[in-house]
C-alpha cells in the first residue's frame, strides 16, 4: 500500500485513503460542540439586558432570566487570578473547577471544543486565500514565539498574587465580551437602526412596517433597546479586528502566542492521561496534519508532539492518511512521541513573574491610587473599596452591557493606568437608576458585589420599609454649581433635579426666595439645594439638569458607601 | 514612425464625448450650487390634534365616583356619562395615556392604578374598539416603568397593544403655542382614533398639582427638562396642541406630598375616587380640590380657561356624583 501511494500528491493520498471514520466523527462533534457553545455565548451575551418583562407583576424585583456570566464562571484563569488575588472563590465562580479538572485529566479541550473566542479566530482562520500550501504548512510548525502566552501569564499571575487584577485584559472570555459589549455591538446597532430608520423615515406603509418587524425581530438579541454608546469603545474595538485579521496570516495566533488562559491549561495538561501516539515508521512526511493543526503543536511524525499546545481539535487524526496518528487514554510515555512540558525557559519565566511584580508598584507610584483619586470615578452601586475592587475586576463589560441607562463606561485612566476599562458611571451618558442591581447580578467575580434591592435602598427586605439600622448604599453626593443653576444664576423656575431625585425623603429640596431680575422685577423662585445625608450619588439630577454641556448639578465620588475614607461627614467616616 | 494624424469621424467622436461629459459636470455642479442654503432640521408636521366627540346636552359633563375598586370606580364612572359607547366607535384605534412616568409600584402612587388601565381598555374593546394601545414616555427607564407599575402586564391581560417609547417613533410638531413652537411627540399617542387620558392626581413641587393636563409631559421627547422653566404656559400649550376624547382622573390613592415620585407610602392618601369627562380644565379643577388647593394655587388652570379649553368651576356644571357602598 505504501509502495502504491509513493508517487501520488498528499491531496490525492487523502482522497485515496479513507481514514478511520472514528477520527472523522469525532471531528464532526467537535464542530457540533463549538458551533452550541458559540451559540450558547452569544445567546447569553444577548440576554445580558433587562428588556421588560411584561408578564411579571411589579411586585417581582427585577432580575435577568438566564445565569448571564456562566462562561466567565466557568473560566479557570478567573478563578485561579481571583483566588490568588483574594484567597477565595466568588459564588458561582467555583464552576471553573469543572474546566481545570477536565484540563488536568484529557487537556486543552476547552480551547478546540468550547472557547467562543477560539472558535471565532478557527472561523477567521479559515480565510486564507492566496496562500500556498506551503506557507500553510510551515506557519504550523511550532515557533519561539508560542511561549509568549507563558510569559503573559506569569506576568499577570505576579500581579495577582499582589493584589492588582490585570488577567481581564487578555483572558479570552473577559476580552470577547468587552469588545462585543462596548465597541462591537454598539457599532452593528448603529448601522442596523440607521438602515431600519431610514426605512421607517420613507412614510411608505409597507417599508415602515417591514422595519417595525426588523426591530421586533432583532430587539430580541442584536439589538438593545436603545442605542449604546461607550466611552473610547472604537480602540476597544479596533483591538478585537486586529485580533479576528491576524488569523488570515497565522492560524489562531492569539491562541498559540498571547492567551493566557490557554497558557495555564497549557501547564495543568501535563498531568493529562490523554494524549496522542505516534507511529513515526508510517509517517511519510505528507503533512497533511500540519496544514489542518490548530494549536501548532507538532503533530507530524518523526518529532515529540507538544501536549502543552494542542486543542484537541483531531484534524490530524482525521486527515492522516497513514494512520500514524492516534489519539488515546494512557497512551505511551514516549520522549520520542510526547513532550508534556511546555517551551519554557526557566529565565524567561522568573524574568517575566518580576516584571508582573515591578509593574505594580509603578502603577501605585502615580497620582490616583493612594493619593488624589480622581473625583469622577465614580464605580457601580455594591463595588468593594479601591483596593480590593481592583483586585477582582476583570474588566469583561458585563455591568457596561447590562446597565439600563448606559451609565455604566469602561474607565481610561481615571483609577490610574492599572484600572484602564474598570466600569465607572458617566451620569451624562446615563445615570443610576434608583432601584436598580443589575450590574451586581451580573458580575461574576464580586467587584461589584451582588447586593439586593433592599440593601440597596437601606429598606428592611420584609417590611420594605426604611431600616434605621441599614444604610442606602451610596456610590456619591451632589453638588450645585450654583454659578450656572437656573434659579441661583438667572433667578429662572427650574428644579427639575427635585423632580427627578428618587430618595424619600427628598436629597434635594427648596426653599422659596425672592429673586431681582435684571429688568429690576423681583420675583419668587425656588432654589434647590442638596442634603449631603440623604442623597445617594445617583446621578439623575446630573442626567436630567438642563443645562446641557456642564449640569449644574453634578456628582462626585465623596461620601461614596465603599470607603471608609472618602467622606465628609464625621458620622460616616471610619474612624468614629 | 510617422504619426497618424487624427481623423474627422475620431474628431468628432472624443470631441462629442468630452463635450458631453463636460456639460454633465457643469450641470450637475450648478444644480447643486443652486441648492446651496443653511441646514434646515426643522420638518416639523403643523397639527392641532382635537379627538373630541360630540356628546348629547342631556349627559352629565363630569361623573365623580367615590368608594370602591379602581375597577368599579372606572366603570361607575364611565356608565353615568352614558357609557363607553359614547365615545368609541366600532373600528376604532383607541390610545390610552396612562401616566407611567416611574420606578414606582402601585402602593406608591406616583403612576396611574393598573387595575383602572384594565377595566379602560376593557371598556373600549366591548364599546368596539379595534385596537387599544397603552403608551407613555417614561422618566425613568420605561422598562422598569412598564413593569413596576404593574400597567404593562394589566394592559396586556387585557388584550391592549403596550408600546414601549422608543426613540425612533419621535416626530417634531409645530404646536404653534405661546411658549412652545416645535417639539418631538411620541407618535403613536397621537396616532388614533379616539385618544383617552389617564391621569393620576398628584403633588406636584414646582406646579404644586399634576393631573390631567400636565399629564400631556409624556407624550413629548426631546430635552423636555427646559419646560419647568415656564410650567404652567407650557403645560396650557400642550393641552391646546392636543384635545383628548375623554379623561378619566385616578384619585384611588393620592400622592399628597413629595410629588411627582413620591417613593414612601406615609405619603399616600387613600381616597378611593375616580373622576371622568370631557372637560379636561373642570376634572383638573376638582383633582386639585382633592389636594385641598384653591384654583389660584395651580395658575395653569385659569391660563387653560382663558384659552377656552374648559370651565373651572365644575361645581355649575351637570356633575354626577355617586358613592357606591
Amino acid at each position: 500500500m505504501d509502495a502504491e501511494n509513493a508517487n501520488k500528491t498528499p491531496a490525492e493520498k487523502y482522497e485515496a485513503v479513507k481514514h478511520s471514520v472514528r477520527g472523522r466523527r469525532i471531528r464532526w462533534a467537535r464542530r457540533i460542540s463549538q458551533s452550541f457553545f458559540l451559540i450558547l455565548f452569544f445567546f447569553l451575551l444577548f440576554q445580558t439586558e433587562f428588556r421588560g418583562d411584561f408578564d411579571q407583576s411589579s411586585a417581582e424585583s427585577i432580575q435577568l432570566n438566564y445565569p448571564v456570566s456562566l462562561f466567565l464562571e466557568m473560566d479557570p484563569l478567573v478563578a485561579v487570578s481571583t483566588a490568588l488575588s483574594t484567597h477565595a472563590l466568588y459564588n458561582k465562580v467555583i464552576l471553573a473547577l469543572i474546566i481545570i479538572v477536565g484540563t488536568i485529566l484529557i487537556g486543552r479541550f476547552f480551547c478546540g471544543w468550547i472557547c467562543p473566542l477560539g472558535t471565532l479566530n478557527q472561523f477567521f482562520s479559515s480565510f486564507k486565500p492566496e496562500r500556498k500550501a506551503a506557507a500553510r504548512i510551515e506557519a504550523n510548525r511550532y515557533k519561539g514565539w508560542m511561549a509568549v502566552k507563558y510569559y503573559i501569564l506569569f506576568a499577570f499571575i505576579a500581579l495577582a498574587i499582589f493584589t492588582s487584577l490585570q488577567v481581564g485584559l487578555l483572558d479570552p472570555i473577559a476580552f470577547l465580551i468587552r469588545s462585543l459589549a462596548t465597541s462591537i455591538l454598539p457599532a452593528v446597532n448603529t448601522a442596523l437602526r440607521h438602515g431600519l430608520d431610514w426605512l421607517y423615515a420613507s412614510n411608505i406603509r409597507a417599508l415602515q412596517i417591514l422595519a417595525d418587524t426588523g426591530y421586533s425581530v432583532l430587539g430580541a438579541g442584536l439589538l438593545s433597546y436603545k442605542p449604546q454608546y461607550y466611552n473610547f469603545g472604537f480602540f476597544i474595538g479596533a483591538i478585537f479586528i486586529a485580533v479576528l485579521v491576524g488569523n488570515r496570516f497565522i492560524t489562531r495566533f492569539w491562541c498559540r502566542g498571547i492567551c493566557p488562559l490557554g497558557a495555564l491549561m497549557g501547564l495543568l495538561s501535563r498531568w493529562s492521561i490523554f494524549g496522542m501516539e505516534k507511529d513515526h515508521a508510517k509517517c511519510d512526511n505528507c503533512n497533511l496534519c500540519l496544514l489542518h493543526c490548530q494549536g501548532a503543536c507538532d503533530p507530524q511524525g518523526g518529532i515529540p508532539w507538544r501536549q502543552s499546545e494542542c486543542h484537541l481539535c483531531f484534524n490530524c487524526q482525521s486527515v492522516c492518511p497513514h494512520d500514524v496518528i492516534k489519539f488515546k487514554f494512557f497512551p505511551k510515555q514516549d520522549p520520542k512521541s510526547i513532550n508534556e512540558q511546555p517551551d519554557l525557559k526557566r529565565r524567561r519565566a522568573m524574568e517575566s513573574f518580576a516584571a508582573g511584580l515591578i509593574a505594580l508598584p509603578l502603577f501605585r507610584a502615580s497620582l490616583g491610587f493612594f493619593k488624589n483619586r480622581n473625583e469622577r470615578l465614580i464605580r457601580p452601586p455594591g463595588s468593594l473599596e479601591e483596593d480590593d475592587f481592583l483586585a477582582r475586576c476583570i474588566r469583561c463589560g458585563q455591568c457596561m452591557k447590562v446597565c439600563p441607562t448606559n451609565a455604566i463606561q469602561p474607565a481610561l485612566f481615571e483609577s490610574g493606568i492599572e484600572g484602564i476599562w474598570t466600569p465607572m458611571l458617566v451620569m451624562r451618558a446615563g445615570y443610576c437608576e434608583y432601584n436598580c442591581v443589575l450590574c451586581g447580578e451580573v458580575c461574576p467575580t464580586g467587584a461589584i458585589w451582588k447586593i439586593t434591592e433592599a440593601q440597596k435602598l437601606g429598606k428592611s427586605p420584609e417590611t420594605g420599609e426604611p431600616d434605621p439600622d441599614a444604610k442606602p448604599v451610596k456610590i456619591g453626593t451632589a453638588f450645585l454649581d450654583q454659578g450656572r443653576c437656573l434659579p441661583w444664576a438667572m433667578g429662572i423656575p427650574c428644579i427639575v433635579c427635585e423632580e427627578f431625585c428618587p430618595t424619600s425623603p427628598k436629597a434635594i429640596w427648596t426653599l422659596e426666595e425672592k429673586v431681582t431680575r435684571s429688568d429690576g422685577t423681583v420675583i419668587t423662585v425656588k432654589r434647590p439645594r442638596v442634603d449631603v445625608d440623604r442623597c445617594v450619588g445617583c446621578g439623575i439630577c446630573e442626567h436630567a439638569c438642563p443645562v446641557q454641556d456642564r449640569p449644574a448639578i453634578y456628582v462626585t465620588n465623596v461620601g461614596e458607601t465603599r470607603s471608609r475614607t472618602n467622606q465628609i461627614r464625621l458620622e460616616s467616616g471610619a474612624y468614629n | 514612425m510617422p504619426e497618424e494624424k487624427t481623423n474627422r469621424r475620431q474628431f468628432l467622436e472624443r470631441s462629442s464625448r468630452a463635450g458631453v461629459a463636460a456639460l454633465a459636470a457643469s450641470g450637475a455642479g450648478f444644480w447643486l450650487w443652486s441648492r446651496n442654503e443653511h441646514p434646515r432640521r426643522d420638518k416639523a408636521v403643523v397639527q392641532v390634534r382635537n379627538y373630541r366627540v360630540r356628546i348629547p346636552e342631556t349627559m352629565p359633563s363630569m361623573a365623580i365616583v367615590t368608594g370602591g375598586s379602581p375597577v368599579q370606580l372606572a366603570s361607575e364612572a364611565v356608565r353615568a356619562l352614558g357609557g363607553m359607547r359614547s365615545f368609541v366607535a366600532r373600528g376604532d384605534v383607541v390610545v390610552l395615556k396612562p401616566n407611567i412616568g416611574w420606578d414606582r409600584v402601585p402602593q406608591q402612587a406616583a403612576n396611574t392604578n393598573p387595575d383602572l388601565v384594565r377595566k379602560v381598555v376593557e371598556l373600549c374593546f366591548e364599546a368596539g374598539a379595534h385596537k387599544v394601545v397603552v403608551t407613555d414616555v417614561s422618566c425613568n427607564d420605561p422598562r422598569r416603568c412598564f413593569q413596576r407599575s404593574g400597567i404593562a402586564a394589566a394592559a396586556e391581560a387585557a388584550g391592549a397593544t403596550v408600546i414601549l417609547p422608543e426613540e425612533r417613533k419621535f416626530r417634531d410638531y409645530r404646536f404653534n403655542g405661546e411658549l412652545l413652537s416645535v417639539w418631538p411627540v411620541f407618535t403613536p399617542i397621537v396616532e388614533a382614533d379616539k385618544v383617552i387620558n389617564l391621569p393620576i392626581v398628584k403633588h406636584h413641587n414646582l406646579c404644586n398639582a399634576t393631573m390631567g393636563l400636565k399629564n400631556w409631559y409624556g407624550m413629548l421627547g426631546g430635552r423636555r427638562n427646559q419646560l419647568h422653566q415656564n410650567i404652567d404656559i407650557s403645560i396650557v400649550d400642550l393641552a391646546t396642541f392636543i384635545r383628548p376624547t375623554l379623561t378619566i382622573l385616578d384619585a384611588y390613592r393620592v400622592l399628597v406630598s413629595n410629588g411627582p415620585q413620591g417613593g414612601n407610602i406615609n405619603d399616600v392618601r387613600l381616597m378611593k375616587t375616580v373622576a371622568a369627562g370631557t372637560d379636561p380644565v373642570a376634572i383638573d379643577a376638582f383633582g386639585a380640590s382633592l389636594l385641598g388647593l384653591k384654583t389660584q394655587q395651580v395658575p395653569y388652570l385659569a391660563i387653560a380657561q382663558e384659552r377656552g379649553l374648559g370651565r373651572i368651576d365644575f361645581e355649575q356644571t351637570s356633575v354626577k356624583r355617586i358613592k357606591l357602598a
